[in-house]
């Protein structure tokens, strides 16, 4: 069963191939089914490894699918592994991403690019694959940046739009640069793991780290705080998150799986496979976990002032990296796993469900001709009765994400929450406590940002005549919502206090993953500080609802500057592009103009070189080629034709006579040869 | 008495082409004279069938008529040679006899006749054939070159052709005389017997001359080569063609079959003419083409020195082990040459006019823009005279010169590729004029013509690429012969 | 000894050289003996075929003089070849039959072409 597991690539692959390649003769209906097909079949093989896997008594399998660099010692296979961490992983990219793909073929109906996308779509899961089923750092790396890339189209999805036509593509360039920034940390990780241990297979790597012990724990940190910094691209953590909220320039079911469920979370996926090299690094530990707590609350903060429907969202997303790279630097993995999963269910949901409103205020918007932005909560209002499914099942996603008992947020949050407590209160260690803090205090933004949220789309009046007319959407886009929205609320059950499925699932993969105590107090504490959130959400914002579009926000009069300076998302992309990007360009410039132009071009090229040829050139085809050589040849080229015009063309006379008495000479020369040589 | 071992079934393909000949100068009589054309188209065909009649057998290693004649790799592979020429030559002729009003039905007969006489000489192994299939190839010719009988050129050419042909065949049939009074024989196998029993001597040797004489005017060496430019000059383009290629094979033919059998065990005698056929032929012949103005002369002189470039393949033929390899640069060269000289008559056949004008170089500047793919052809056709890659002239002068330094005469390649040189010159001078000058005039393209230089330049193009096939063909043909 | 024998071989030859310079001798003598001679100036011009041998060397000619006498010359070796080959036909049996009855067909070839081109018609 385990050797069929290739074709979990292969048909993803296949998909985008055939969309590719025959998508101009097929309508929108059979690139769906293909895309679609292709994806929802690599979930049936997922499942049908777990299935195996379990049968195999959880045994790690690898298949090897083809040799691929064999140079000296460096022997890099294209191998694929089958264990209980990669095949969550891959059930989950598949599962969800089956999902998308379904309700996508909804969202982009009518879309002129609409096969493109599909075929981008499809070449992501396939990547992702890749990556989440890779055996050695080298083949992650493949999918790793194989993602990036899908990433970059599909944020530029929509290259053509945007600020001043090009607002997408930028969006594009800004996450693909800000992500070479992490893979340089992950490229300079794996030569170091590679000069140390001479192979990159993980359990090569890992053997050697979990043998070697505390001797190579120098390495270790190194290694590790490196592969954070990979991490910290690609799941967008401080200092690296900028690139998330302007990725939202994708479509939106491009956000909800690349941006939310799947891609983002690689970095928590190599933190977690790279679990026995961090526990030999305590300083990278710490680290982790104050990056992804510090990244959970500055991203809560940033989501409670901000406008756009998805904006709100992306923050989130990174608030919740923050807490899942929070649990995985606390040695929390299972807390850190189910948390990604749990979030990959209902921020999907959140994402589609975002889309589906801003699909449905589109619609009124063509209605009515009012062409405000679909994004903007301020354009909203009121849309629960006009969208009762997405009203619903967006309400099922944000009380979850908030944390509520007993959705399935509830369960994964609590137990990084408790992770947190432990490591902090119970084993004493300082970080510990100020994860906690810092993770309760975004525990309490998120519940309130999403409360604003719900309330300011949905309820009160429409502030717009395209909310007036939104509409709800067809049932191939709400379908998946629902699903995921069953997903959200039943998530939880995967690893219900007492019962720890996952945290047993998972310890076949590594002894470190192991699932915690249910802590009782921790979860009162959270979810009180929840529902008070939710409450004081609903005083600030349904008490006194917006009264129009342009209106500012109930909280900028109470906070002033501090809301301005959060909404400005704390002038983080104005810091770097001071500091790096000013001196940056700044030494572009100097290298181009001062250091190329005018010394290389100006001062070597033209003034050295180039003048000391022409000098040598001038000599050599004056007095040389002119005075010497040209007359040697042009006399011997004249001696040949004065030859051939003096001497042999008067012998032409045309007179017979002349020409017999040629044959004659002929016969002479010939005999007189012939008996000249032969002496006679 | 009877001649043992007639061997007609050997002889079949060479006595349907005859009888065709026989018929067809009958047939010719009831073909009413607008419509000459056809009595060609029959010709064709009389060419094509024994054309592949010969090409379905071409490692036969036969002999006929008592060992007079012998069928074998050499023989077959020039045969195609002869009839290649012949069917280009009849393709060109359908259309320019027709517009040199000098349509006449005659013409076809004797071409067949002609490549008849070709043939015999390729096969020939006795010294009476090779004069009987001299004369049979010759006098044909002589009636060619006259063909265009209203041009006072042409009949001059054919006066010219005539005379100094008969001049010469006399010294070969003096030359034949003395070899049999010196040896008793005119078989090639008694003679080499006979020369290894009693040496060389004086009757021999200047038999041998004679006879050498005889058969380098017919493929125009210096110092026998006066008539070359003449000729070729008044005679019908499409015969000059046809005879550039055709006659001079033939005279190789007879040439590598005499000397390297019957003479071969005095090679120390014979080869020094040899190489100074090559050199003067080389040198005199590329040096006086410089000064042509007149693209006929200029391609007459090229013949001269491209003779000389075959004679240096023959000299390492008196080099007992390298025979083999001298016959198969031999075959090679003459192929090559065919093949692309006949592509350059047909290119002049389209400049040329009916009034005589055209055949100048001159006429083909701006050929390039009027036709690109005649002059495309041309450039080719020069590039594969002078010798240059990817053409097939390039491969078959390698060969040549090849076999010379095989047999150490490491000079005589220098004087080659020195000659070579001086010829870049005059052959680049057609390519800068049609080019780089401009100009005006008509060509005159009909499709039998486009076919023929598509063919010829497709040919000179592909087996200058991809020579390996041709050279293998050639040399397991030839291998063991001499 | 090769001399001698190449000699003998050429005896007859050498006869009939004598033989027939002798009989040129008798006859003009005999001739000179018994003929009477009655000269003119018409007489004791040296006789050639018909033709006056005092003028210009260069004459114009009907051309189809020469096509006869090409015509004739081609036509008449093949009686020389008929000849010695009738002597031995016996010995040679079906395959000289053949053989002389291929040339002859080449040469009838010929004929009719001559014939139909109307090189034979005088006018």
């Amino acid at each position: 069963m385990l050797e069929i597991l290739p074709l979990i690539l292969v048909f993803p692959l296949a998909g985008m191939l055939l969309n590719a390649v025959f998508s101009r003769w097929m309508d929108e209906t059979w690139i769906a089914i293909f895309a679609c097909g292709a994806s929802g079949t690599a979930f049936v093989i997922a499942i049908l490894q777990a299935i195996a896997l379990s049968g195999n008594h959880f045994h790690v399998e690898t298949v090897l699918i083809a040799d691929w660099i064999t140079i000296g010692n460096l022997h890099l296979p294209w191998q694929m592994r089958v264990d209980t961490l990669s095949l969550t992983m891959m059930m989950l990219v598949t599962g969800v991403g089956t999902l998308i793909h379904i309700y996508a073929v909804g969202y982009m109906r009518g879309d002129p690019r609409f096969a493109r996308f599909f075929i981008y779509l499809n070449l992501f899961i396939t990547m992702m694959l890749v990556l989440v089923a890779a055996d050695n750092y080298l083949m992650l790396f493949v999918g790793w940046e194989g993602v990036g890339l899908c990433s970059y189209l599909l944020i530029g999805f929509w290259y053509d739009k945007g600020d001043n036509g090009v607002g997408n593509a930028r969006a594009g360039r800004k996450a693909f640069v800000v992500n070479r920034v992490g893979d340089m940390g992950f490229l300079i990780a794996m030569f170091l793991m590679f000069g140390a241990v001479g192979s990159l297979n993980f359990d090569d790597v890992l053997y050697f780290f979990e043998h070697n012990g505390v001797e190579v724990a120098g390495l270790a940190t190194v290694v590790t705080l490196l592969l954070l910094v990979g991490a910290v691209g690609k799941s967008a953590q401080i200092p690296l998150f900028v690139w998330l909220p302007d990725a939202m320039a994708g479509p939106t079911p491009v956000s909800a799986l690349i941006h939310a469920a799947t891609m983002v979370t690689a970095g928590i996926y190599i933190i977690a496979r790279s679990a026995p090299i961090f526990a030999l690094a305590p300083v990278s530990q710490t680290t982790v976990a104050l990056v992804g707590a510090s990244t959970a609350f500055m991203a809560g903060t940033i989501a409670v002032t901000q406008w756009d429907i998805k904006r709100v969202l992306a923050y989130s997303t990174i608030s919740q990296l923050g807490f899942m790279v929070a649990a995985v630097g606390l040695g929390g993995y299972v807390a850190g796993m189910f948390h990604l999963i749990t979030h990959a269910f209902f921020k999907a949901l959140l994402f589609l469900a975002a889309g589906s409103v801003i699909h449905g205020v589109e619609h009124g918007g063509h209605h009515t001709h009012d062409h405000c932005d679909a994004q903007d909560m301020r354009n909203m209002g009121g849309l629960r009765h006009r969208m009762r499914i997405t009203f619903w099942v967006y309400l099922v996603g944000a009380v979850s994400l908030a944390g509520v008992f007993p959705f399935s947020g509830f369960w994964s949050k609590d137990e990084i929450l408790a992770d947190a407590w432990n490591v902090g209160v119970v084993q004493g260690h300082w970080h510990g406590v100020a994860v906690y803090v810092l993770l309760v205090l975004a525990a309490i933004l998120t519940a309130f940002y999403m409360t604003r949220q719900i309330v300011m789309v949905f309820f009160g009046e429409p502030r717009s005549s395209a909310a007036e007319q939104a509409i709800e959407n067809p049932p191939v886009m709400t379908t998946p919502l629902i699903v995921l929205a069953v997903l959200s609320v039943v998530g939880g059950a995967l690893n219900l206090p007492g019962w720890h499925t996952l945290g047993h699932w998972l310890e076949h993969t590594h002894h470190f993953f192991h699932g915690l105590d249910f802590n009782l107090g921790v979860a009162l504490g959270s979810t009180v500080f929840a529902l008070l959130s939710i409450w004081i959400g609903t005083l600030v914002y349904y008490r006194r609802p917006l009264e129009n579009a342009t209106a500012p926000d109930q909280l900028e009069g109470v906070l002033g500057p501090v809301f301005r300076f959060l909404y400005c998302k704390w002038h983080v992309d104005e810091l770097y592009s001071k500091t790096i990007m000013a001196l940056y360009e700044w030494k572009a410039r100097f290298l181009a103009f001062q250091v190329d132009w005018y010394f290389w071009h100006d001062f070597v090229h033209e003034q050295l070189i180039a003048s000391a040829f022409r000098g040598v050139t001038v000599v050599l085809s004056g007095p040389v080629d002119k005075g010497v050589i040209n007359p040697f040849f042009d006399g011997m080229a004249q001696l040949v034709r004065t030859f051939a015009t003096r001497v042999l063309r008067p012998l032409q006379t045309g007179y017979v006579r002349n020409y017999a008495l040629g044959v004659m000479l002929g016969v002479i020369i010939v005999l007189g040869m012939i008996f000249v040589n032969e002496g006679m | 008495m009877t001649i043992s071992n007639l061997n007609l079934v050997g002889t079949l393909p060479l006595l349907f082409l005859s009888a065709w000949a026989c018929g067809l100068l009958l047939v010719d009589l009831w073909i009413p004279g607008d419509r000459k054309h056809m009595t060609g188209w029959m010709a064709l065909s009389g060419f094509a069938i024994t054309f592949f009649w010969v090409s379905s057998n071409l490692g036969q290693r036969e002999e006929a008529f008592g060992g007079m004649l012998a069928i074998d790799g050499f023989s077959n592979l020039l045969h195609l040679v002869f009839l290649g020429s012949g069917i280009l030559a009849t393709l060109l002729a359908l259309n320019y006899l027709k517009q040199h009003d000098i349509e006449r039905g005659e013409f076809y007969p004797l071409m067949l006749f002609s490549v008849v006489g070709m043939m015999i000489m390729s096969m020939a192994k006795d010294l009476i054939v090779v004069f009987l299939a001299l004369e049979m190839l010759s006098i044909p010719l002589y009636v060619l070159v006259g063909f265009a009988r209203t041009r006072a050129d042409s009949e001059e050419s054919a006066l010219k052709y005539f005379l100094l042909g008969a001049f010469s065949s006399a010294f070969q049939v003096y030359g034949i005389a003395l070899i049999y009074g010196a040896t008793q024989a005119t078989g090639f196998a008694a003679i080499g017997d006979a020369v290894a029993i009693s040496g060389a001597s004086p009757l021999l040797l200047a038999g041998i001359g004679l006879m050498l004489v005889g058969l380098a005017f017919k493929v125009s060496a210096v110092p026998l080569h006066m008539w070359t430019p003449d000729v070729y000059q008044g005679a019908p383009s499409v015969v000059t063609g046809f005879m550039s290629v055709g006659a001079k094979a033939a005279g190789f033919a007879a040439i590598v079959r005499i000397f390297f059998s019957a003479f071969h065990s005095l090679a120390a005698d014979w080869a020094p003419v040899i190489v100074l056929f090559a050199v003067l032929s080389t040198v005199i012949g590329n040096v006086a083409a410089i000064s042509q103005t007149s693209i006929k002369r200029m391609l007459a002189f090229s013949s001269i020195a491209h003779a000389g470039y075959v004679f240096v393949a023959i000299v390492p033929g008196g080099y007992g082990a390298l025979s083999d390899f001298a016959a198969s640069a031999v075959i090679f060269y003459l192929a090559a040459y065919g093949l692309t000289n006949i592509g350059a008559w047909s290119v002049v056949i389209a400049v040329d006019h009916a009034d005589g004008m055209g055949s100048d170089i001159s006429n083909y500047a701006g050929l390039a823009r009027r036709s690109p793919g005649l002059a495309a052809a041309m450039t080719l056709f020069m590039l594969s005279l002078t010798g240059l890659p990817p053409t097939m002239g390039f491969v078959a002068k390698f060969y040549v010169f090849r076999a010379a330094l095989a047999a150490g005469y490491t000079w005589l390649v220098v004087v080659g590729v020195v000659t070579v040189l001086i010829s870049a010159y005059y052959y680049l001078r057609v390519i800068v004029v049609m080019w780089m000058n401009s100009g005006d005039g008509q060509v005159v393209t009909p499709r039998a013509l486009n076919f023929t230089v598509g063919v010829t330049a497709a040919a000179t193009l592909v087996l200058g690429l991809l020579p390996g096939p041709l050279m293998a063909i050639v040399e397991s043909s030839v291998r063991g012969l001499f | 000894m090769l001399l001698q024998e190449l000699l003998r071989d050429y005896l007859p030859i050498a006869i009939l050289l004598f033989v027939a310079t002798g009989m040129a001798f008798a006859m003009v003598a005999l001739g000179h003996l018994f003929g009477p001679r009655r000269d003119g100036k018409a007489k004791l011009m040296p006789y050639e075929s018909g033709m006056t041998p005092i003028g210009s060397a260069v004459r114009r000619m009907p051309v189809r003089y020469y096509l006869i006498a090409v015509l004739f010359v081609l036509f008449d070796i093949e009686v020389i070849f008929l000849l010695p080959w009738a002597v031995v036909l016996r010995k040679l049996g079906l395959f000289g039959l053949i053989e002389m009855l291929v040339f002859v067909t080449i040469l009838l070839v010929g004929y009719i072409y001559v014939w139909k081109k109307g090189a034979l018609e005088w006018e």
